[in-house]
Formats: structure tokens, C-alpha cells, sequence
């Protein structure tokens, strides 16, 4: 082909710049917001915020469970969705695993011939649970095309529902030694970060995730250059429905209880962390190193007002503050990096 | 926001200015720009330019691709600030903070991206943000209509101004995108490529509407990849090349030849390449193809090495036949053989998996991925064969990359550029780089030129041509009657969904094209 065409203005190189990563910008929020903290602890406190190995694995412990869904939930913000049910599908997923999940030494177990189950049967069960809200959300959006917000309101109200139901309200307790170890010590924080560390990798490096992107970029061409939209769209919230799942798995092994009210309003923090992180609500941009540092974000202010004993409240108003100006920061920053 | 660096004090415009008093200074130019300079990251858009506008005149601006001529639009409309430089209206040094600022002075832009919105009529569109407004501060839509209405009868647009924008076709769309500059009453009036997306027919109306607007005293800047709509309506032909001002031609001693080497800076031998003859094996033959509504009985055989075109006015149904042979809006009656073997195209997939390719007519909606980059861009069409185990082999798929863009001189600071940052000309070497790495047998282009400078069409046609003589089989849709009778073996026409006739090379002529494309056989 080259004989055809003669290189008559020799065309600019193509070198592979590096650049530098997007997320450092976030990550020194991160750092910033620690170190206020730092110094309010000594002003208030007496005594340091971050030089305590016990509060900081707190922290990363309650941020792994929020984390998981953010993970999925970026995936979907990617391709230009939403994910409203997450919250609310690990309850349901919690609780469906939890009561697979009981000793025969109690006697009011949910299902009493079901006690003393093997391990690996909760766990798969409330990952079941998960992936099927998640192939229920993926396919009302991609089959009938309502928008996500919709498809997945509608599951957020159903599976809270259903989680309740499960039950009449009761929570499920008394959870066999080798269920609740997938929530004690550190092991949450392994599950989070190596789920973290394989869709990382997935999404940069995998046609799965170049998928992803393009669907997010522009839908249409996407099709056209040969991709089948609907079904990736179904796999994306399925993943993300996985993952809450595997959220709820953690979260009630770690409460070492199953309860119709776990997760409540975790879907806005996942999509806070997402959107914190540089996920852009408009698709095709977003990455889960970005999302992670948001987790985290989100994980030190609450820890760190708790540390200073702001009231929960007060917390809650000065959180939504800080959400809104990250996003507002990282939107001009990026701004003014496209213009230079 | 303002370049305070120049001497005088700089009159600024904002909302609440009134418009610009005329005779203020008696300037033999309407519209002046000096010097004035505009980077952007990684490239210097525009270097010491310059440009006059008189009143009464239209200023054709010709030049490549990322020559630097939308950028200096930008500027005088107010979209973009000058690093340096300065503008001058009749006479009065100038800066535009805002696009508004340059509504109110009197500067009106028609984009080469069509800005309406859908779902608002055309009065609602025409008049948005200055919407007239009855006693009680509430929308006039009476009035608004009566204005709406008066417009476009002036403008001889007949189209009701109640009609949402969304039923619109893309020609009636750019008319009102015209009427909508022109209600600003404006001196100065942009035009930036603005029958790259119409018909001969509006482009004659359009024409018409300029020679209008001349006679009033406006100046009107062109900008245009089409040489012979320069000789019609120009007074004057500016060249820009790679950012910079090369020279000024006047009408009356204009000579195309002359003004192409301006613009490329080299000889342009010929535009369209010699042809290898087609072979006698046929790839695709399509029978009665039907989609409802749209188009009906469509039926032609291409062989290997054939370029087939299909002309036709827009709405036609050339480019619905394109789409229907990619699965893209799968047929609802009709056959297709690939290779003697029939296929049901379901979706792009399919057709992509059997060797078809599909570059698409609109560039922005279905062709590029804005914030992406220039590699995702390209790569995405070929993933599946560079991704056996799920994961991408970067290191071949990159060179592969970095191959095409050499290959098809895609100009862009490295392959981690966001594609959105590439010059149109660019963004299209690069989509036609994403079907090209696919390897296709049947290579379906749906304009592949559209606004695309002389240099890189003659590459575009060269490469068709290349292909072609390698076996592949090409349909290529397009508007431009010179492209399909200087690239095309046969040439197929189409008039409101029905094939109206298929002219082999030598019985194809503009105006057999153009008698079968408006559907009559009469004398037209």
C-alpha cells in the first residue's frame, strides 16, 4: 500500500507519550484531606490521625464492602449507565446467603434442614443472587431500551422488598465460624483489592474493556464497528450485580449477621466514589485506580470526623459539600488541561 | 479574556452593549484581521494571519484540512480567544469574550456541525435565547411564529416553523441553520462548509440566498473544499496552508490549477487515478433487497476490483441500502450472496466477521469515539482477531496502528491523542484506517470525502483505486457527482427508494445522473 501513497509532508512521529496519571490529581486529595485531619487531631485531639494502625484498617475494612459495588458501578457509569440497585441487591443477597449459612446449634433457624451447610454453599448462593439481579437489570435495559436509571430504580424498590420479605423483617443470625472468617480480619480488604487489582486489568488490557470504553464513547459506532451492544451491556451489569453480591457476602460475614437493611444508600456512595475518582457520568471515561482512591475518599472523611467526633449529621451535610467541589475541581482541572 | 497587550484600548463587547453604531470610522473593510495567532496543545493552529472583508463581497477561505480555517472562524465568531493579533471591525479594534459578544457586534456563524436541538421547532430554534417576549414576560409564540414565517419566505425556505427539527432531513436542517444566522441580521456572516451535508438543489437556493445578502452590503466568509462553488459565488479566494496565510487570488483572474497548488503546495497530477479494469468474479450480488418503507427492489452484482457507485439525491435511500448490507437496519425482504453462499445480514457483527466494511456517512454519530483516543479509535473493528485469550495483544496491535497511520498520512501527535482533537480530514484517515485493518473484501465508503481538503481526497481516491486493483470490491456512496463518475466502473442511481438506473462507466454523465436521480426522464 505504501507505493501508492508517497509521504509527501512526512508525518508528525508517533511516539507513545507518557503521561502522567490522571489520578494523582485525587490522590493528593486524598492525601490533603488526611492531613487535615492530622493536624485538626493535634489541634483538638491531642493526638494523631493517621499513626494509628488500628483506625486506618477500620477505615480500608468499611471502605471494601462500598468499594466492591463502586467497582462494578464504574463499569457501568463507563458505558453511560447507572446502577441505583446495588445498595439494595446486597441486602437481598446478604440475606440469602446468611440463611444458608446457620448453625443447627440454633434453633430457630430459617431453613432448619439446611444448616451446617458447607461453605462454598452461601457463599455461591448470595454471588447468585447478585448475578441474577444483575442479568435481570442488563437485559430489561438492553431488550426493551429504557433508560437505566429506570430499569434499575425499579430493582433498587424490588429487591429491598424482597429482601424484607425474606424474612418478614427478621434478621438471620447465629452464622457458622467458617462463613463469617470470609469477613474477619483482613480478608475483606484481600477480596476488594484483588477484585480491584482483575477488573483494573480487565478494563485496560482486555477486549472487555475496550468494549466498555467505545460503548461508552459512542453507542452507534460502537455497533457498527461489530459489537454486540446488547449482550455487553447485559455482561457489565451482570458483573456489577455480582459484585454486589459478593458485597452482601461480605458485609453479613463480617456483621456475622444477615439484615433486609444492610447496604442502605451504599449505591450513592458507590456512584460518589466512581464520579470522586473521574468517572465521568457522561461515559466512556472512568478507571478503577480512580475509583478505588474515591473509596477511600469517601472511607477517611467518615473515619476521620468520627476521630473528631463530628456529629453524624453535621458529617453527612459537609460529605455531599465535598463531593460536589472534587468533581467540580476535577472537571476544571481537565478543562483546562484539554485547552492547554 | 482580553489580549490587553495591543496599544489601543480594546472596545469590549458583552450583553449588555449595544450594537455597534456604523460609520463610526469609514473603513474600507467591513471585517479586518491582523496578525493574529492561536495555539493549541501540540500544535500551532494559526501564525500571523491575516484577512480583509469588504462589504458587499463573499470571501471564499480555501485550504486543507487543519490548515487553520475553522480555528480563524472560531476567532472572529468568538469561540476562541487569539494568543495574539488583533481583529478589527470597520475599523474599531475588537475582542469577542463570548460567541454572544460577536452576535451583538454584528458577526453570525453557520457551523459545519449542525447546533439544533431535536426536539424544538424551527421557530423555537431560530429565535432560542432571544425568544420575543409578550407584556408579561412570557414567551410571544405568536409572534415568534409571524417572524419565523417571515423568514424563511424571504429565504424562499418553505418548511413550516412549527416542525420539530428532528423530522427534519440533514439538507433541511443546514437551510435552517442558514435562516437562523441570517435572522441576526448580522454584517458579517461565516459560513463554514455549509453544503457539504446538501443537494445541488439547495445549493443553488443557498446561492441564490447569497447573491441576496450581497446586495445588502454584507460580507460573507465561505469556507469550502469545492472549487467550483468558488467560481460561482466568490469575489475573492483566500488559501491558508498548514496554519498560515499563503495569498489572496481575485475573481476575475482566478485559475483552479493555480489555486489547488496554493493550498497543497505541491502539483496535484490528477485527482482521480487510473483504474485497473474489474475482474468477471462476483463477490456480492444483492437481490431485490426491500426495507420497508425506506427503499425497495434493489438488486446489483459487484465484482472483485469493481467500485460501484451509487449516487443519489440525500433521502434517497443510498445510504439505508448501505446500512441494510451491514446488518445495521437488517432487510425486511430480498436476498444477499456473498460469494454464491446467501447470507441474512442480522447486525454488523456478522457482516464484519464475512468481510464487509461500513464507513459511515456522519462521522460525528456514528463514526468516532470523541474521548477516546486515536489508537481505540482505530483498533476497536479488529479487537476480536487481537484478543484469542480476552486479553489484547498491545504490542502487534500497536504497530499495526502506527502502520495504517503512516500509511494514510493521519497527522496526530502520537496515537495516545484524543481523536476529538484531530482535524476532520484526520478523523476520517483514521476511521477508514479502522475498516482497512479489518482487511475487507467488500469495502462499502458513505461519503467517504465529505469535508475533506483536495490533498487528502486525491489520497483517499488513490488508495480506493490501490484497493480496488488488489481485488477488493468498493460501493461508494457520495454527493459529489465529479468523485462517483471519476472513481466508479458503473455507477447506480437511486431516486425515493427505487434503483432508477445503473450506467456503466462510459454512458455516465452528470446529467443522465442527475435526470435519474430527480426521478424524471423527461427533459429537465
Amino acid at each position: 500500500m505504501s507505493t501508492v501513497i508517497e509521504n509527501k509532508t512526512a508525518a508528525a512521529p508517533l511516539k507513545a507519550r507518557r503521561r502522567i496519571p490522571t489520578e494523582l490529581g485525587i490522590l493528593l486529595v486524598l492525601f490533603g484531606i488526611g492531613l487535615i485531619f492530622e493536624l485538626f487531631g493535634w489541634l483538638m485531639r491531642d493526638q494523631s490521625f493517621l499513626m494509628n494502625s488500628q483506625r486506618l484498617v477500620l477505615m480500608i475494612l468499611q471502605v471494601s464492602v462500598i468499594g466492591l459495588i463502586a467497582i462494578g458501578v464504574t463499569q457501568v457509569i463507563i458505558t453511560t449507565g447507572i446502577d441505583l440497585s446495588s445498595g439494595s441487591v446486597l441486602a437481598l443477597s446478604a440475606m440469602v446467603a446468611a440463611s444458608l449459612a446457620q448453625t443447627s446449634d440454633f434453633g430457630r433457624a430459617v431453613f432448619p434442614a439446611l444448616t451446617d451447610m458447607p461453605v462454598w454453599v452461601p457463599i455461591m448462593a448470595g454471588l447468585g443472587v447478585g448475578l441474577l439481579a444483575g442479568v435481570i437489570n442488563g437485559s430489561i435495559i438492553a431488550i426493551t431500551g429504557i433508560p437505566p436509571f429506570i430499569a434499575t430504580l425499579g430493582m433498587m424498590v424490588s429487591a429491598r422488598g424482597l429482601a424484607r420479605y425474606y424474612t418478614e423483617g427478621q434478621p438471620i443470625s447465629m452464622l457458622s465460624d467458617s462463613y463469617t472468617a470470609i469477613g474477619s480480619g483482613a480478608m475483606p480488604v484481600i477480596i476488594f483489592l484483588v477484585v480491584a487489582v482483575i477488573f483494573h486489568i480487565a478494563l485496560r488490557y482486555t477486549k472487555y474493556g475496550k468494549y466498555t470504553y467505545a460503548i461508552g464513547g459512542n453507542m452507534q459506532a460502537a455497533r457498527i464497528s461489530g459489537i454486540n451492544v446488547k449482550r455487553h451491556l447485559i455482561i457489565v451489569y451482570s458483573i456489577a450485580g455480582l459484585l454486589a453480591g459478593l458485597a452482601g457476602v461480605v458485609a453479613s460475614a463480617r456483621a456475622a449477621t444477615g439484615q433486609a437493611g444492610m447496604g442502605m444508600s451504599y449505591e450513592l456512595d458507590a456512584i460518589a466514589a466512581a464520579v470522586i475518582g473521574g468517572t465521568s457520568l457522561a461515559g466512556g471515561v472512568g478507571r478503577i485506580t480512580g475509583t478505588v482512591i474515591g473509596a477511600l475518599i469517601l472511607g477517611v472523611m467518615a473515619s476521620g470526623f468520627t476521630f473528631l467526633g463530628v456529629d453524624a449529621y453535621i458529617q453527612d451535610i459537609i460529605k455531599g459539600m465535598i463531593i460536589v467541589v472534587a468533581v467540580v475541581i476535577d472537571q476544571y482541572r481537565n478543562k483546562r488541561k484539554a485547552k492547554r | 479574556m482580553l489580549g490587553s497587550n495591543t496599544a489601543v484600548k480594546l472596545r469590549t463587547y458583552d450583553q449588555a452593549s449595544p450594537r455597534y453604531a456604523a460609520n463610526e470610522a469609514e473603513s474600507e473593510y467591513l471585517l479586518e484581521i491582523l496578525n493574529v495567532s492561536k495555539g493549541f496543545p501540540g500544535v500551532k493552529a494559526l501564525s500571523d494571519v491575516q484577512l480583509r472583508v469588504r462589504p458587499g463581497t463573499v470571501l471564499a477561505l480555501m485550504g486543507e484540512n487543519g490548515a487553520g480555517k475553522s480555528t480563524l472562524m472560531k476567532i472572529i465568531a468568538g469561540i476562541y480567544q487569539p494568543d495574539s493579533g488583533e481583529l478589527r471591525l470597520r475599523g474599531q479594534p475588537v475582542s469577542f469574550a463570548t460567541p454572544l459578544a460577536a452576535l451583538q457586534a454584528g458577526i453570525a456563524m453557520i457551523h459545519q456541525e449542525l447546533n439544533l436541538m431535536p426536539h424544538m421547532t424551527i421557530a423555537e430554534n431560530i429565535w432560542l435565547g432571544r425568544e420575543p417576549l409578550n407584556g408579561l414576560h412570557m414567551v410571544d409564540h405568536g409572534e415568534m411564529h409571524r417572524k419565523t414565517q417571515a423568514l424563511l419566505e424571504r429565504l424562499r425556505i418553505s418548511l413550516d416553523p412549527e416542525e420539530p427539527v428532528g423530522h427534519l432531513s440533514i439538507a433541511e436542517r443546514q437551510m435552517v441553520e442558514i435562516a437562523k444566522a441570517v435572522s441576526y441580521d448580522s454584517d458579517v456572516l461565516i459560513m463554514d462548509e455549509p453544503t457539504s451535508a446538501i443537494t445541488e438543489k439547495e445549493v443553488a437556493h443557498l446561492f441564490s440566498i447569497i447573491a441576496d445578502l450581497k446586495s445588502q452590503g454584507k460580507g460573507i466568509i465561505y469556507i469550502t473544499h469545492k472549487m467550483d462553488e468558488v467560481f460561482n459565488i466568490a469575489d475573492e479566494v483566500a488559501v491558508f496552508r498548514d496554519g498560515a496565510y499563503i495569498g489572496l487570488q481575485r475573481a476575475d483572474s482566478m485559475d483552479g490549477d493555480g489555486l489547488i497548488s496554493m493550498m497543497v503546495g505541491r502539483e496535484l497530477t490528477q485527482l482521480f487515478p487510473e483504474r485497473t479494469p474489474p475482474t468477471d468474479k462476483i463477490i456480492l450480488s444483492v437481490n431485490n433487497l426491500t426495507l420497508d418503507g425506506v427503499f425497495k427492489n434493489v438488486s446489483f452484482e459487484l465484482h472483485a476490483g469493481e467500485i460501484l457507485g451509487i449516487a443519489g439525491l440525500m433521502g434517497s435511500g443510498r445510504t439505508n441500502v448501505a446500512e441494510t448490507l451491514f446488518g445495521v437496519t437488517p432487510a425486511t425482504g430480498g436476498e444477499i450472496y456473498l460469494d454464491g453462499e446467501r447470507i441474512v445480514m442480522s447486525d454488523p457483527c456478522l457482516a464484519i466477521q464475512k468481510g464487509l466494511a461500513l464507513l459511515t456517512e456522519d462521522r460525528k454519530d456514528t463514526g468516532i469515539f470523541p474521548c477516546l483516543s486515536v489508537m481505540e479509535n482505530m483498533e476497536v473493528a479488529v479487537l476480536p482477531t487481537f484478543s484469542g485469550s480476552g486479553f489484547v495483544q498491545q504490542k502487534p496491535l500497536r504497530e499495526l496502528c502506527e502502520e495504517m497511520c503512516k500509511k494514510l498520512r493521519v497527522k496526530t501527535p502520537s496515537l495516545e491523542q484524543c481523536i476529538a482533537n484531530l482535524s476532520g480530514g484526520n478523523q476520517q484517515k483514521a476511521l477508514l484506517a479502522r475498516w482497512l485493518m479489518t482487511n475487507p473484501r467488500v469495502l462499502i465508503l458513505d461519503e467517504p470525502t465529505r469535508g475533506i481538503d483536495v490533498g487528502a481526497k486525491a489520497e483517499i481516491y488513490r488508495l480506493i483505486a490501490y484497493l480496488a486493483s488488489e481485488g477488493m470490491a468498493v460501493i461508494m456512496i457520495s454527493s459529489e457527482l465529479p468523485e462517483v463518475l471519476g472513481m466508479s466502473d458503473r455507477v447506480m442511481v437511486m431516486h425515493e427508494g427505487e434503483v432508477t438506473g445503473c450506467l456503466d462507466r462510459e454512458d455516465a454523465t452528470q446529467e443522465r445522473v442527475m435526470q435519474l436521480a430527480s426521478g424524471i426522464t423527461a427533459i429537465h
